[in-house]
């Protein structure tokens, strides 16, 4: 882990990640930077809450199949980030 | 648009070396997996940092001793844009990403790397699961 192919950037830029919101929402997609607006993501899939699916059930399709893209570009405030992970490192089970 | 040829020509000889065929055309595409056979390995190609510092060169390892498909092509995204969607209309459930291995075994895919399992990671984590996925689909080795 730790290889950072873009100089300059932070290390989770161009990296997969799952970003999960303080009030439920959970976001896939590619870190891009944080700036003062929020966490800037790339290629971006929402978990919609009302959709009748589980998040362990659509993260597990994520991470099967691919991120099923839905933002090309999204921003989440700084303020509704509660915590960002490499989906790699994502054990769908304990995502709540 | 694509890069300029002369550009990614090296990231293309980094895998034709190794023994990797190109498909370079709809027609390439169709003539090797529209018939399958045995377990076929298809690499999508891009000119990102992953594809340099941790897929080809993971592919590498991995090819390199023990167990391997029957055969190995590559189509490169950004680049053989045709080419490249007709490759992945054989892996449609599969979302496109670059890089990444699809590994199909009689026309099914059986196993299929994302590049969200490809980023941040160096070639030994990438030879390692494919090895992985090799010794399970791939059968007796050499």
């Amino acid at each position: 882990m730790g290889h950072v192919f873009h100089p300059g950037h932070e290390e989770l830029h161009g990296v997969t990640v799952l970003v999960k919101g303080n009030a439920g929402q959970v976001w896939v997609g590619r870190y891009h930077e944080r700036t003062a607006r929020g966490v800037v993501m790339r290629d971006v899939a929402a978990f919609d809450a009302e959709g009748g699916e589980s998040v362990e059930a659509w993260l597990r399709k994520q991470l099967k199949f691919g991120v099923k893209i839905t933002h090309r570009t999204l921003v989440v405030p700084s303020s509704d980030a509660a915590s960002i992970d490499r989906l790699v490192d994502v054990d769908p089970s304990q995502v709540r | 648009m694509p890069y300029d040829e002369r550009l990614v020509a090296p990231m293309r000889a980094e895998l034709t070396r190794i023994g990797v065929k190109e498909l370079k055309t709809v027609a390439d595409v169709d003539a090797v997996l529209g018939d399958p056979e045995g377990v076929q390995l298809v690499f999508v190609n891009s000119v990102c940092g992953c594809a340099a510092g941790a897929a080809r060169p993971g592919l590498a390892m991995a090819l390199g001793q023990g167990v391997r498909p029957s055969a190995v092509y590559s189509v490169f995204a950004g680049q053989d844009l045709d080419a490249t969607a007709r490759a992945r209309s054989y892996f449609a459930d599969y979302q496109p990403s670059s890089p990444s291995v699809a590994l199909l075994r009689d026309g099914e895919v059986v196993y299929f790397l994302h590049r969200h399992q490809i980023e941040g990671r160096g070639p030994d984590a990438i030879a390692g699961d494919l090895k992985r996925a090799f010794e399970e689909h791939c059968g007796a080795p050499r």
